[in-house]
């Protein structure tokens, strides 16, 4: 079978068209702003996954997975780790323990201010850590909504 | 009373009644779409408890991925339940 067949309908290909992209500037702020307002890695990640999930849904599973395979989408996942792990190991030759924060005080990721709003670049170590997060995320839910509706295809065939 | 705790209270009627009509209804697309708006009133509850955190998973999370998910496997079987 060809792929016109499991596309929805044009309203709600148009709108999802419309959401993507919104609804992925909204995930990285949510991720980028992770060490000062409510959110973090995982919610990011999640917010960013569903953007994923709802082309999966309106445009029907082959028509992503030739633009989008799942092996990157697990690569991106196994990056997301690794970041992490290996910026936490860091930590261990450039300060004092595992996960130790050595970048805060630095030139470009400035100091925490003593009280008040803190500006973005205030963070050191964690927004690094968040984006690693985030990107473990977005990989691993979408990566699994798509082997689930690549799987259920599998059938029909 | 006050107005927090007449929100708690129209929420907490309002999620009982879409939880119960999600098990009512015989078409599952509708009742996958009742789980989602009581998963979207739970998130908002959290929000008014003070959990933005946890308001932000609830609603990326419940809201979107198992809707999408449980609509996926919809669309591979059948969409009306049997007696």
């Amino acid at each position: 079978m060809n792929g016109d067949e499991e596309k929805m309908t044009v309203i709600v290909q148009t709108i999802a068209a419309l959401l993507f992209p919104i609804t992925l500037i909204f995930s990285f702020y949510v991720i980028m702003h992770g060490h000062l307002t409510p959110g973090g890695g995982f919610q990011g990640g999640a917010i960013g996954a569903s953007a994923i999930v709802l082309l999966i849904v309106a445009y029907g599973v082959r028509n992503i997975e030739k633009r989008m395979k799942e092996e990157n989408l697990s690569i991106f996942e196994s990056l997301g780790g690794l970041i992490f792990v290996v910026v936490s190991i860091f930590g261990i030759f450039l300060a004092t323990a595992f996960l130790a924060n050595f970048l805060v005080g630095k030139a470009i990721f400035g100091q925490i201010p003593a009280w008040g709003e803190a500006p973005l670049n205030s963070g050191g170590v964690l927004p690094i850590l968040n984006i690693a997060v985030g990107m473990k995320v977005i990989g691993g839910l979408s990566a699994v909504v798509m082997l689930l509706a690549l799987i259920t295809k599998e059938g029909e065939r | 009373m006050s107005l927090f705790e007449i929100a708690i209270i129209l929420l907490s009627i309002f999620m009982i009644a879409s939880a119960i009509i999600s098990i009512w209804f015989k078409d599952l697309l509708a009742s996958v779409i009742a789980l989602a708006v009581m998963s979207l009133l739970l998130s908002l509850y959290f929000y008014i408890l003070h959990a933005p955190d946890v308001a932000i998973a609830e609603a990326g999370v419940g809201a979107c991925l198992t809707t999408a998910i449980l609509i996926i496997t919809i669309k591979s079987t059948k969409r009306m339940e049997e007696d």
